[in-house]
């Protein structure tokens, strides 16, 4: 049980052959809650905290975009819980919808709760490498939390300038009228950006170094690989965005001209800054994703991932791709017009590895023993919807086809039907599938299947109509179109109709969910070690693991992927079994 | 009590070292960004040569030789950890500190003038650069100080002496900010 | 499709017919994919006493079923972007000759626009300066020159799917021919304040008579030669 004796000096590479155990039990068992539950460096803690947090902020991203539709359904109309919704608060419910659904929902759910939860247990180690950095993560992320939800009560009310925030809109109270909620606003986002890079050091190095012995880099589960490509992909883009956005803020209190044309400054700079982060950043959320769908479809068709290196070379690929693509937001922005041919070219050359992993995701169903449990009806779901999504975006970059649906519903029903998969369908592949881990219970079947079925067909009825809306030319975030006789026409206020219905609907059935959550979590069936009969390692681990994870450190023999092994009985092989 | 997962190593590299390196990178991005939005706009402006004249080049100087002699002692900091030698090393660091705090003093007596003869950070554009430049590099240079101390602290009992190359690499990355800082911003005029 | 405008400039059509080019690839690979992949769902659905294959995906025969498609895919990739550069060549990167240039500031949050009067040019004493309302003469070409009096604004007209942003401190010009008479909506195309959302403009494109009519009758209004309206 010993720990091995570690030297202070630098580490030399090699593998302690005495590791057998997790740290001492002692460890965790006289905390009290505070230290237990606020202030853990436990890293399933942790992931716990990032998960709950980002729930929270779905349900209030939800009640904005519950407000904001009704109002574009019933113009004009009292919304129930809300109250009229004037242009001023319609921009404003837009504004924060965007930004909680991307910072506050879809990256700490996607990286910080899956990475911190899975990355230790997948790779066979106790914790990650730096736990008290994880912690210090968490609150810089708790703080940028708090100063959001400020931004949204103080006097001028919340920043509404959209989530791409341009200037001068952004930089001067004179043209947002809300000087405080703007600049609070800026404050939370850079906090979220810094909070991030603090976590990500820690899924790259806890990555590279605290695997299992005898895990090789292609015996890492493809879900790690995908957090860890998705964390490079952000650090690599947030740096100029960090820059722009002290920029931004020295334009909105000190009175700088960064972004101001009348005194030498530039407004497209701050948007070329943005993109450059802004694009990446949607492969950041994609790749995660991937990676949940790709554990649950391997689980329950009881298959080799066809192609684990495609797949990795393919998620690679689509990230350095990631960064050449920026200026597709931007074509009729006043950049250079010989510019937008590049981009044309780059954007719809990245359709390229994203459609090759999706084929691959698609080859791996082949010849497969498909058990349509509930996680395997969100990943599916996720492939068949991140099509639809995927296609579409190729009309927007080809520069041609964008001049006309450039900020109209149809660039907002692509990237939803891009993120709604990415955010909400993958993560509830996730939580279903991990959940007997998490919390040592089993959810309801029943009921997530009825979740499934009541989410699914409502979104698409919230989005097929958005995009007809925006082959109408119908243009975004504007609260109300009784002003355009083009687009004040019944049958297109149908399909606003349709859209806020079918919303209400889907909303109502996450109640389902949180009532299966809460009650499986409290009075589920104990579920068992590995109760999928999978071979990643963190189904060698008790449901839930203790701290430490391991009674015995793991060694590895082989990828995770080996079912339905030939000449074998059963038809699952885990990772840690001597062969 | 350190986590297993922290002293594994399984490509040979001490996981401090390999954290320290992602820390680094991700700080170039940040300062690369903003030095690129800083040249892009010097190009279109050929008057920022006639602002920058105003920059008080010999201080500018007097605080490279600062950070580079800084950056020395930082090395003989790690020089002395390797020899398990902690209380040299962090008598080493103290040095290493202390220039950061002459950088420090240098610069506030700069922009003291500077801003006494009306040169401000919303004077101009290429002042407004000057300032959030040098001032993000001097946010920097303070949190490496701060983060020094605390290993200088650990190294004056022998406890973890890997982190006196740590914080030193670090803060070669910070002296190198401020290389290519000075000619930006003093030199080409 | 009713709701969907009409094609009422020279380039719309072009623009139109590259949406329906890409959509009969996407369409055709959109709906190829999902079949298989649910056919695939439906014949390997977990049966009694049948075990999965064991299928790796990195045999070259296996590789073949992915990147075969995805050679296709590549081909039909190249057509997409040959077809947008020419679409986007013509509309945004050339300037046909005009015969008439306007002038279209916007501000928050409204639409000002100066036309060029009888005698065709702009910065002369017959201008005309109307705001939220553009009149245009059926079958000539425009330039357009778009300003902004604070925020980045974005002049958007979709039944000439046209659409460019305002960016303040510069004058962006840009270039259609109206070949419909009729109404059309002005929208804002990028997000400006509060009033984003309330700064409706309309286009009116008029025969040369009904056009020339109009030139006469504001001419003789208030509003003749107001001076150019140019940001600090």
């Amino acid at each position: 049980m010993a720990q091995p004796a570690i030297e202070e000096t630098p580490g030399s590479g090699t593998r302690h052959a005495e590791e057998t155990s997790a740290p001492p039990a002692g460890h965790g068992e006289h905390e009290g809650f505070v230290k237990k539950y606020l202030f853990s460096t436990d890293h399933k803690m942790i992931a716990k905290q990032y998960l709950f947090t980002g729930m929270f902020m779905a349900l209030i991203g939800a009640f904005m975009v519950y407000a904001f539709r009704v109002q574009l359904a019933f113009p004009g109309s009292h919304v129930p819980g809300f109250g009229v919704v004037g242009p001023n608060e319609y921009n404003a419910l837009v504004t924060n919808h965007g930004s909680i659904m991307v910072f506050w929902v879809a990256m700490p759910v996607l990286i910080a709760a899956f990475g911190n939860y899975l990355i230790p247990l997948m790779l066979g180690c106790d914790d990650m490498a730096f736990p008290r950095l994880n912690r210090l993560s968490y609150q810089v992320f708790f703080l940028s939390v708090v100063v959001l939800l400020i931004s949204l009560f103080v006097p001028g009310g919340g920043f509404g300038g959209a989530w791409t925030a341009y200037p001068p809109l952004s930089s001067k109270a004179e043209y947002s009228l809300t000087p405080l909620g703007s600049t609070l606003w800026l404050c939370a986002v850079i906090l979220e950006f810094v909070a991030f890079l603090i976590g990500g050091i820690n899924f790259v190095t806890t990555t590279m170094n605290s695997r299992a012995p005898g895990m090789k880099l292609y015996d890492i589960p493809i879900v790690v690989w995908m957090i860890v490509i998705a964390t490079l992909v952000f650090m690599a883009s947030v740096g100029p965005l960090v820059a722009g956005a002290v920029m931004l803020l020295f334009d909105q209190l000190l009175g700088t001209a960064f972004y101001d044309p009348t005194r030498g400054g530039d407004p497209l700079l701050w948007q070329h800054l943005f993109w450059f982060f802004g694009h990446p950043e949607v492969y950041v959320v994609l790749l995660p994703a991937c990676g949940i769908v790709a554990e649950v479809i391997t689980v329950f068709s009881r298959k080799k991932l066809f192609g684990y290196k495609t797949v990795l070379y393919t998620a690679f690929a689509t990230g350095i791709v990631s960064f050449f693509v920026w200026a597709h937001h931007q074509f009729v922005a006043g950049i250079d017009p010989r510019m937008a041919n590049v981009f044309t070219a780059t954007t719809v050359i990245i359709s390229l590895p994203v459609a090759e992993m999706i084929f691959v995701y698609v080859a791996t169903l082949y010849g497969g023993s498909i058990r349509l449990t509930t996680p395997m009806l969100w990943a599916l779901a996720f492939i068949a919807e991140f099509i639809i999504g995927g296609v579409t975006g190729l009309f927007l970059g080809a520069s041609g086809s964008d001049i006309y649906l450039h900020d109209t519903y149809f660039v907002l029903a692509h990237f939803h039907y891009t993120f709604v998969p990415i955010a909400i369908i993958s993560v509830f592949a996730g939580i279903t599938y991990w959940f007997p881990k998490m919390f040592g219970r089993h959810m309801n079947e029943t009921l997530g299947k009825i979740h499934f079925w009541g989410t699914i067909i409502p979104f698409n009825g919230i989005f097929i109509p958005l995009f007809l809306l925006g082959l109408a030319g119908q243009h975004r975030r504007i609260y109300s179109y009784e002003g355009f006789p083009e687009l004040a026409r019944p049958e297109l206020q149908q399909l606003r109709i349709i859209a806020t219905v079918s919303l209400i609907v889907m909303l109502s059935f996450q109640l389902v969910f949180l009532f299966n959550f809460v009650r499986s979590m409290l009075r589920g069936r104990t579920a068992e070690r590995n109760p999928w009969k999978a071979n990643t390692l963190e189904w060698v681990a008790a449901s839930p693991p203790p701290h430490g994870n391991f009674e015995t450190m793991p060694v590895v023999y082989r990828g995770p992927y080996e079912y339905s092994v030939p000449g074998r009985d059963e038809d699952y092989w885990p990772q840690n079994q001597p062969a | 009590m350190k986590p297993i997962a922290t002293t594994r190593s399984a490509t040979g590299i001490p996981t401090g070292r390999l954290a320290v390196w992602w820390l680094i990178a991700s700080e170039i991005v940040i300062f690369g960004g903003l030095l690129a939005s800083y040249v892009m706009h010097r190009i279109g402006h050929a008057e920022f040569g006639d602002y920058a004249a105003h920059t008080n080049t010999w201080a500018g100087a007097l605080n490279t030789l600062v950070l580079l002699t800084s950056s020395l002692s930082a090395v003989l900091a790690h020089e002395a950890a390797e020899k398990r030698d902690g209380p040299r090393a962090a008598r080493m660091l103290l040095f290493t500190i202390l220039g950061g705090a002459v950088f420090l003093v240098v610069k506030g007596f700069e922009w003291t003038t500077e801003i006494r003869h009306g040169f401000t950070i919303t004077t101009n554009m290429f002042w407004s650069f000057y300032y959030t430049a040098a001032g993000l590099h001097a946010l920097h240079v303070i949190a490496g100080m701060i983060a020094m101390a605390f290993v200088a602290r650990g190294a004056l009992a022998n406890r973890e002496l890997q982190r006196v190359e740590l914080v030193g690499n670090y803060w070669h990355f910070v002296d190198i900010v401020w290389i290519f800082l000075f000619p930006l911003l003093y030199i080409a005029k | 499709m009713s709701g969907y405008p009409s094609a009422a400039s020279s380039y719309a059509g072009d623009i139109d017919g590259l949406i329906l080019f890409i959509a009969v690839l996407v369409f055709f690979w959109g709906i190829l994919v999902e079949l298989i992949f649910f056919g695939f769902i439906f014949k390997f659905r977990e049966k009694k006493g049948q075990k999965a294959q064991y299928v790796t995906g990195e045999d070259k025969r296996q590789k073949r079923w992915i990147s075969i498609p995805h050679a296709l895919v590549f081909v039909c990739d190249v057509f997409i972007i040959i077809a947008a550069v020419r679409v986007w060549a013509d509309v945004k990167q050339t300037l046909p000759k005009p015969d008439a240039t306007v002038r279209v500031i916007s501000q928050q949050w409204a639409w000002t626009f100066v036309h060029p009067g009888p005698d065709g040019a702009l910065d002369t004493a017959d201008d005309i300066t109307t705001v939220d309302d553009l009149h245009l003469e059926l079958g000539k070409t425009y330039h357009y020159e778009l300003e902004s009096k604070d925020v980045v604004h974005s002049f958007s007209v979709p039944a000439f799917r046209l659409k460019q942003d305002a960016v303040p401190g510069r004058t962006i010009r840009g270039w259609f021919r109206p070949i419909q008479e009729g109404t059309f909506d002005v929208q804002c195309a990028e997000i400006c304040g509060i009033g984003h959302g309330l700064m409706p403009a309309i286009v009116k494109v008029e025969s040369p008579a009904e056009h020339a009519r109009w030139m006469e009758e504001a001419g003789r209004g208030a509003l003749a030669a107001a001076p150019r309206l140019r940001a600090p």
